[in-house]
């Protein structure tokens, strides 16, 4: 007997948007989350006593669909529609901030040419914006729905006009460089503009074909944006746990059992780590593929193309985080106000040189940061008076050339603290405590293979029906009753909620 | 005053090829050139006395069969002879040699990797199915997706059938193929890193990508889709230099009635009215004509011999944003003898094909990180040929000439420009990395070229020394090549067209651009179409 229609692995924000999901479409559904606290990479947790930090810096556009439908303003989450600020800084105090689409700190011409840029990026992006939020069938198949899509997409871009039209098949696999100096001259404009291109995935901006796509993707418009992670966290628990979905911490699964179905195998339900069995329906995986099918499945479970092509995906982490515990507000030099995200990189071919070091498993001499002082919106993150910086660090590769180890760490820290340092002097002696997660800590701890953010990286050929690959792109697996939420399904990472609220109506429907 | 028909501009091999389907029409041609000898980059060259330099392109493949037959250019003197071997050197004396003999060349990789000796047959067979469906695509042209008249439908649904034949499956292998990097691409195949660095160097030749740059191995498959003689993938020499290309083509023209004029650049083209009517030389000699084909790159012909004033708003800063980076360079070399490499058996095959120094993957990116910094790598990558060991017309007995391309080599240096000093050093690099492998090479270097993108940029025309008239990366390829709107040889000005290899389907002597123009400008004046079609491989 099965006490549940479906079990969801892990308690990540998408493992929690398609519980909440499923049980409003009526279904007994249990979360199993390894780690003791909901949440996965968007957890808050203490890393020195009294600070706390979130490894995901800010919420990316989550749909309103989907807050509306949860009802997570209820819950206490309350969506924002404006992107953080963003802000290069200059280590002289010549700044520029992005704030609602506002440029401020460049001349008049660069902002002309930024509004040029954006009306542009913008009008794509919207373009895109729907196919994200649903499944996008399979191509080869001629079937209704692929039909639908293609004639669906094909009017999409005929309505940009022509010139647009053309201007989108030639700019969305332009690499960043030349896409930035085909607009603005302002190299710290263009190192700004160009980050959300390159974060987590393994380009730099001279690398061609997929940063375009992955920054359309991450300014999807017209939905939530805010700093505040961890409420949107307990939003998501409190509103699956009203609609009577079990969720168990603490309960790591290490095997998804199968039994022979009348086509292939399916799934029997779940073993965890003590040794129970746990049975149900269906099982929806938000882990990321590789450890999906590879480690809790097996790969006898499979067939040998499919398992190469699991095996080949690309999702070797490049970013580490670095917490700071700050006994004050750390002083940007010529910056009164640093709420937002702040990129420090001096121009493009600095992120470059960084990446290039990374290629051959070394550490970047000097590592290029984008930091965010969560404390400011979230003051229960930090004692009063205190605060907490959270920092990414580009680039530092999966494999080591000489491995992991302690002087590797303390390299790293010390270049970056160096990096911060020198556009806010006098951070070091406010440091209290610190904590540096390397890709390899962060598969460690979080149970992401690589130590990968978006569970693979955001590129041509592991996107939209080939995400994570093609015969488990739509949410299915070729194990019946084997599903997937994660960020490793179409469309991504980030904390979009989006992969968890496709599958479950794939699910349901 | 005399009107002619056309004008061309440029008598590279484009220009050459679209003159003459032009003239076989009947139309009254004129070629103009700014240099004293025809064939733009495909070119022999008697540089020093005794000695034929191929100073620029200095092989064949991609030149299309179908029109090689059609123009007949056998008759007209030109003989393709095909490669016997390659030789790879890796780091430490390791080696790969790429025999002609399918069971020699298993037993080499063997040697190496069974696995990857297992491996070639396959991405051997990937790659040809690849390569077959941009081939159908070579003699086309392409599509504007944005415009929709019958004819770009047809061409739409033609290449959407060619790849929905392939079959679920394989459309996913092959767009990921297009988008994947040279290093990926081939780690899904082998093991072996100098089988990985022989391969992958092809991803990069002429390119500013990196082996681990994501688009490098569609520039593979650029190097694999020719055929010598319809032995597919297989590359040649022309006998005689790539000069005899040029030569064969001129003379094909010349049976037309067409006619070339050397010593004759052009300072800008005349425009009356929207409409180009004719060209005025540097010598102030004005030539009309109802209409005017460039066969020079898009920037040179937007930004250089036309007036702002007179193009449409937005079409100088497209040609301002296509894209060159000058990453190549050459150096020519007249030997004393043969070379001999050391660990190499002293087999006939290795000098009759080409010695190429990949090292290894990374040897291979650090040279491009070098080139990113405006500096050329200590260690470079090197294609080296020497003709004359089995085509005797480039010297004189018992005497080569070697031809050296190597990737990567900045168009401008970080520490200012290009001296004849740093020439000198540049080419000192190349000399030294194969006098690694040859000891005593130096001793039977009589004269030297060094050839950087400035001075191909200054002689040869090409903006950056860029060897395909502009990067062949996705978002100038096809209806984007080489801007989007205007993918279809005809250029904002009425009665103006492009035939050069900054046209799809793009850079190699292919000749392909020029017939593609050539076909298209016959149909805008109500000519029958003498353009072939291409040979088709499928079946």
């Amino acid at each position: 007997m099965t006490a549940y229609d479906t079990i969801i692995l892990g308690a990540g924000h998408n493992g929690l948007v398609c519980a909440g999901y499923l049980a409003k479409g009526g279904q007994r559904v249990l979360v199993l989350e390894a780690r003791h606290a909901c949440g996965g990479l968007a957890a808050s947790y203490e890393f020195h006593k009294g600070f706390r930090a979130c490894l995901a810096q800010h919420v990316g556009h989550f749909p309103d669909r989907i807050v509306r439908d949860l009802n997570l303003a209820k819950h206490g989450f309350s969506p924002v529609h404006a992107a953080p600020d963003l802000i290069w800084l200059s280590p002289d105090g010549q700044h520029i901030r992005l704030a609602e689409n506002r440029l401020s700190g460049v001349t008049q011409a660069e902002q002309r040419a930024y509004n040029r840029y954006s009306r542009l990026m913008n009008r794509f992006a919207a373009m895109l914006a729907p196919f994200w939020l649903k499944t996008v069938p399979p191509i080869g198949h001629n079937s209704l729905s692929e039909m639908l899509s293609f004639a669906e997409l094909g009017l999409k871009l005929r309505l940009l006009g022509k010139d647009d039209m053309r201007e989108f098949f030639r700019v969305v696999t332009l690499p960043m460089h030349d896409l930035m100096d085909e607009f603005l001259t302002h190299p710290g404009l263009k190192a700004m503009l160009s980050w959300d291109g390159l974060i987590g995935s393994r380009q730099a901006p001279r690398s061609p074909n997929n940063s375009v796509i992955q920054l359309l993707y991450r300014s999807a418009s017209n939905t939530s944006k805010s700093l505040e992670v961890e409420s949107l966290i307990s939003a998501l628990c409190e509103s699956a746990l009203e609609r009577s979905v079990e969720i168990r911490t603490a309960a790591r699964v290490v095997n998804i059992q199968v039994e022979p179905g009348s086509q292939g195998l399916r799934t029997l339900g779940v073993q965890l780590e003590d040794g129970e069995t746990i049975c149900a329906q269906r099982v929806v995986s938000s882990a990321d593929p590789k450890t999906t099918f590879l480690k809790l499945l097996g790969a006898e479970c499979l067939e040998i193309e499919f398992t190469n092509r699991i095996q080949r995906i690309r999702d070797r982490g490049l970013v580490s985080k670095l917490h700071l515990a700050l006994d004050g507000l750390p002083s940007f030099t010529g910056l009164e106000n640093p709420s937002g995200r702040l990129i420090l990189a001096p121009d493009m071919d600095s992120i470059e040189y960084a990446y290039d070091h990374a290629k051959y498993g070394d550490l970047p001499d000097l590592p290029v940061l984008e930091i965010t002082i969560p404390s400011l919106s979230n003051s229960g993150l930090a004692p009063e008076g205190q605060h907490v910086l959270s920092a990414n660090i580009l680039y530092t590769p999966y494999q080591l050339r000489d491995g992991w180890n302690e002087a590797a760490r303390r390299l790293l820290f010390d270049r970056a603290m160096d990096v911060l340092e020198s556009y806010a002097p006098g951070l070091r002696q406010r440091v209290l405590g610190h904590e540096l997660l390397t890709p390899l800590d962060l598969e460690a701890r979080f149970n992401t293979s690589g130590g990968h953010w978006h569970h693979g990286d955001l590129a041509l050929d592991q996107l939209i029906m080939m995400r994570p690959t093609y015969g488990a792109a739509q949410y299915r697996t070729p194990i019946q009753g084997l599903y997937l939420c994660g960020a490793g399904s179409h469309p991504g990472g980030d904390v979009t909620g989006i992969p968890g609220h496709n599958a479950a109506k794939e699910i349901l429907s | 005053m005399k009107r002619f028909d056309a004008i061309i501009i440029g008598a590279g091999h484009n220009g050459l090829t679209n003159a003459a389907y032009l003239a076989k029409a009947g139309l009254d041609v004129l070629v103009v050139e700014k240099n004293d000898y025809i064939g733009g980059a495909a070119v022999s060259r008697e540089l020093y006395e005794g000695w034929i330099y191929s100073n620029c392109s200095y092989v064949c493949s991609i030149m299309r069969q179908a029109l090689h037959r059609d123009l007949d250019l056998s008759r007209h003197g030109l003989m393709l002879i095909p490669y016997l071997g390659t030789v790879n050197f890796g780091h430490g004396g390791n080696h790969l040699i790429g025999y002609h003999s399918s069971e020699a060349a298993y037993n080499e990789l063997k040697r190496h990797s069974r696995h990857d000796a297992d491996a070639m047959f396959r991405i051997q067979a990937d790659l040809n199915r690849y390569a077959l469906v941009i081939r159908k695509t070579l003699l086309r042209t392409p599509p504007d997706p944005a415009r929709l008249r019958i004819r770009d439908i047809q061409e739409l649904l033609f290449l959407a059938r060619q790849f929905w034949a392939l079959g679920e499956k394989e459309i996913y292998e092959y767009v990921r193929f297009f988008t994947l990097s040279a290093a990926d691409f081939l780690d899904e195949y082998f093991e072996t890193d100098l089988i990985k660095s022989s391969m992958a160097s092809s991803g990069i030749i002429g390119t500013a990508l990196g082996v681990y740059s994501p688009g490098s191995s569609y520039i593979l498959l650029h190097h694999v889709m020719g055929d010598v003689d319809g032995n597919i993938g297989a590359w040649g020499l022309a006998r005689g230099g790539m000069g005899a290309i040029s030569k064969a083509l001129h003379s094909a023209l010349q049976s037309f009635g067409g006619e070339v004029r050397t010593n004759a650049e052009v300072e800008c083209i005349l425009v009356k009215g929207g409409r180009a009517t004719g060209v005025v030389l540097t010598s102030g000699e004005e030539i009309q004509a109802k209409i005017v084909v460039s066969n020079l790159d898009a920037r040179r012909t937007f930004t250089k011999i036309m007036d702002k004033n007179d193009l449409p708003p937005g079409i100088y800063e497209k040609a301002k944003n296509y894209k060159f980076h000058g990453s190549s360079g050459k150096v020519n070399i007249a030997l004393d003898g043969l070379p001999r490499f050391t660990n190499l058996p002293d087999n006939p095959y290795i000098n009759r094909g080409s010695q190429v120094y990949p090292g290894s993957m990374q040897t291979l990116e650090r040279a491009y990180d070098c080139w990113k910094h405006g500096r050329w790598s200590d260690v470079p990558f090197i294609e080296s040929i020497i003709p004359s060991a089995w085509d005797p017309t480039v010297a004189p007995p018992g005497k080569h000439w070697m031809s050296n391309f190597i990737q990567y080599c900045p168009a401008e240096l970080a520490d200012g420009p290009w001296t004849p000093e740093k020439r000198h050093q540049f080419g000192q690099t190349v000399v030294n990395r194969i006098e690694e492998h040859s000891p005593g090479f130096k001793d039977l270097i009589l004269h030297m070229e060094v050839r950087t993108p400035h001075e191909i940029e200054q002689e040869v025309g090409l903006t950056e020394g860029n060897i395909f008239q502009g990067e062949l990366t996705i978002d100038q390829l096809l209806f984007n090549r080489p801007f989007p709107g205007y993918a279809q040889y005809r250029m904002p000005i009425k009665r103006m067209y492009m035939c050069g290899s900054s046209t799809h389907p793009g850079g190699g002597v292919s000749s392909a651009c020029g017939a593609n123009a050539a076909r298209e400008i016959l149909m805008d004046l109500s000519k029958p179409n003498t353009v072939p079609e291409d040979d088709c491989y499928d079946e």
